[in-house]
C-alpha cells in the first residue's frame, strides 16, 4: 500500500494551504482531489476576493487557485492525485481512492480532511424540472466550461453566493429577473448586492419561490411574499417568465468521511450543519485526523486558507517536523483568522465556534 | 419589501461633501458595511486612505490628500469606489466607474447612465476607458454626465446587453 506522511483530502483553498504549510515544515504530502485541476471552488470564482493581502485580497479566485498550486506543484515532496475520488475511510487508517475506474489505497500518518461543502436543496413543486440548478453547477457551467445555463434566471437566495453568481450571470449576458430572499434582509455583503442592483436586478427580501412551472423544462416560476412568520402571504404571488431557476440557499459541510472515521460530530446550525468536534489545532476526536475549510464550518475562502495553514502546520509538527518560524506562523495565522471573524458579519461563525468548543470541552476533545 | 440602495447621509470620510467636490476630482467610497477587507488602503500612493486598525473598519479618506487619481477604483473587490470630477466642464461632471462587462465602450460612445437601482437617468458620453494590466480585468470607464447627476450615476448600459426587461 502507498503511504505518505500527510494525506490532504481536497485541493481547494483549505487543502492547498494545508499542503503548503505541511511541506514548509518538511513533511511529505499527498494531496488527493476529485477534480481535474487543483483549486476546488476557486476555479470558478471569477470575482476579486475580500480579506487581507495575506489571503490574496483583491485577487480573483481563479488566479488564486494557480498561485497556491504553483507553490507546491513541482515540489518532489508533494504529490498530487487528481481525478481521484476518496470513497471511503478504513479501520486501519487507509483511505480508498477511485481513479480511472480502479481502486487504490493510501495510508497517511496524518490526514487533513478539507472536502468542503455541498449545496442545500429547497422543496417546492417543480424543483425536479431541468433548468433548476444549484448555484455551484451554474458557476461550473459558465466559468469553467463557458456554457450559459439559460437566458433568463430567477436567483433564490441573497447570501454572498446568490449575489456573486447573479453578477457572474449578468457578466455572461444572462438576464437575472430577480433575486428572492426569504429573510427580511440581504444575507451577503452589501457591496455585492449593490453590484447587481445598479445593473437593475431587483432583490426581493421576504420572498421565496412557491413553484416552478413547465411541462418538460422550466418555463416560469411563481414567487410569493413571506410574512414575519415566514408563511406565504395570500394573493402576493408574482409570475416570472424564466427558463432557469438557480438555488443559492446555503451550504452544508461534506462530512461523510468524518462520520465513517468515527469522529465525534456535533450539529451546529451557525456552521452549516454537522461539523467535527476539534481542538484549536483543528485535530478531531480521532487522533491524526484534522479538518479545515468549509468542512470545519461554512465560511469564506479567506478563512478556509488560514484554517488549512493551521491544520497543515499542526499535523506536520505532530509528526516531529520543525521549522524555526513555526510558532510565529501559527500565531500570525490565528490572529488573522480572529480578525477576519471579528466584524459584524462574522458574528454567526463566532457563535458557532463558541458552541462547538463548548461541546468539545464537554466530551474532552478540547482541553 | 423591495430594497432600494441609497447613499447614507452623513458618512463623512467616504463621501466627499459638495465643497470638496467643487475643488476637483476625488474618490467616493460607497462602502457602508463592516466586512473584513482593506486593499484600498494599500492602493493609495498618497496615503489618503487611512491605515486600518481593524480590517473590519470602514475606509476613511482624507479628502485633502485625495487628488482623485483613481488608483483605488479597480482595486476595490466590492467595486464600491468611484471618482467624481465636478470641475470637468461648466455643466458636465465626469464619473469614473469600475466596469466588468463586455463589450467595453469606446471613447465618444453614448451610453445610458444608470443610478444605484439600475434606473436609466441620463445619456452619458464615454470620455476614456482605462484597462491597464494592473487593473486585473476591471476596466475604469470615464463618463460625462450632467453635473447634478454626478452623485447619482453609478453604472452604464452599453447597447442592450446585461439588462433585460422585467416581467411581473
Amino acid at each position: 500500500m502507498r503511504t505518505t506522511e500527510i494525506c490532504v483530502i481536497g485541493a481547494g483553498p483549505a487543502g492547498l494551504c494545508a499542503a503548503i504549510a505541511a511541506r514548509d515544515m518538511g513533511a511529505r504530502v499527498t494531496c488527493v482531489d476529485s477534480g481535474d485541476r487543483p483549486g476546488g471552488q476557486l476555479v470558478k470564482q471569477t470575482h476579486k476576493f475580500f480579506g487581507s493581502r495575506a489571503e490574496f485580497a483583491g485577487k480573483r479566485g481563479i488566479d488564486i487557485a494557480g498561485m497556491l498550486a504553483d507553490r507546491i506543484r513541482d515540489d518532489p515532496m508533494v504529490e498530487f492525485m487528481l481525478d481521484s475520488t476518496v470513497i471511503g475511510f478504513y479501520d486501519d487508517g487507509a483511505i480508498g481512492i477511485e481513479h480511472n475506474d480502479a481502486l487504490t489505497f493510501l495510508r497517511g500518518e496524518r490526514i487533513v480532511c478539507a472536502t468542503g461543502a455541498s449545496e442545500r436543496m429547497l422543496a417546492f413543486p417543480g424543483n425536479d424540472l431541468p433548468g433548476v440548478y444549484g448555484a455551484g453547477a451554474v458557476q461550473t457551467l459558465m466559468n469553467v466550461y463557458g456554457v450559459r445555463p439559460g437566458k433568463a434566471v430567477l436567483m433564490v437566495g441573497a447570501g454572498n453566493i446568490g449575489l456573486i453568481v447573479s453578477y457572474q450571470l449578468l457578466q455572461a449576458g444572462v438576464e437575472v429577473v430577480a433575486v428572492v430572499e426569504a429573510m427580511p434582509q440581504v444575507g451577503g455583503y452589501d457591496v455585492h448586492a449593490r453590484k447587481i442592483q445598479r445593473v437593475g436586478v431587483p432583490i426581493l427580501t421576504s420572498h421565496t419561490v412557491k413553484a416552478v412551472h413547465g411541462t418538460r423544462v422550466v418555463e416560469g416560476a411563481t414567487v410569493v411574499a413571506l410574512g414575519s412568520d415566514f408563511r406565504p402571504i395570500p394573493a402576493t404571488e408574482e409570475y416570472f417568465h424564466v427558463d432557469t431557476v438557480c438555488l443559492a440557499v446555503g451550504l452544508t459541510p461534506l462530512a461523510d468521511l468524518l462520520w465513517q472515521a468515527g469522529c465525534k460530530m456535533a450539529y451546529v446550525p451557525e456552521l452549516g450543519g454537522h461539523v467535527a468536534l476539534r481542538g484549536e489545532d483543528y485535530e478531531t476526536s480521532r487522533r491524526g485526523i484534522y479538518v479545515a475549510g468549509d468542512l470545519a464550518g461554512i465560511e469564506e475562502a479567506s478563512s478556509a486558507m488560514i484554517e488549512g495553514t493551521i491544520a497543515g502546520l499542526s499535523a506536520a509538527q505532530s509528526l516531529g517536523h520543525e521549522a524555526p518560524d513555526f510558532e510565529e506562523r501559527l500565531a500570525t495565522a490565528r490572529a488573522e483568522l480572529a480578525a477576519l471573524r471579528s466584524g459584524p458579519k462574522g458574528q454567526k461563525v463566532r457563535l458557532g465556534i463558541e458552541r462547538l468548543m463548548r461541546l468539545g470541552r464537554e466530551v474532552g476533545v478540547v482541553a | 419589501m423591495r430594497d432600494k440602495p441609497c447613499v447614507e447621509p452623513g458618512t463623512q470620510g467616504r463621501i466627499p461633501d459638495a465643497a470638496r467636490r467643487a475643488r476637483g476630482p476625488c474618490a467616493v467610497i460607497e462602502c457602508f458595511e463592516e466586512i473584513p477587507c482593506d486593499p484600498c488602503h494599500d492602493a493609495c500612493r498618497r496615503g489618503a486612505i487611512r491605515p486600518f486598525d481593524d480590517i473590519n473598519h470602514l475606509p476613511e479618506v482624507d479628502f485633502d490628500r485625495c487628488n482623485g487619481c483613481g488608483a483605488c477604483i479597480s482595486v476595490c473587490p466590492g467595486l464600491a469606489i468611484f471618482v467624481v470630477d465636478e470641475t470637468w466642464k461648466d455643466d458636465l461632471a465626469v464619473v469614473r466607474l469600475p466596469y466588468e462587462f463586455l463589450p467595453l465602450p469606446s471613447p465618444g460612445d453614448t451610453v445610458a447612465g444608470l443610478d444605484r437601482s439600475g434606473r436609466e437617468c441620463c445619456a452619458a458620453t464615454v470620455v476614456r476607458v482605462e484597462k491597464a494590466k494592473r487593473q486585473d480585468r476591471t476596466a475604469v470607464v470615464w463618463i460625462e454626465v450632467p453635473k447634478p447627476l454626478s452623485m447619482e450615476v453609478r453604472h452604464i448600459r452599453v447597447g442592450g446587453s446585461a439588462i433585460g426587461s422585467r416581467e411581473g
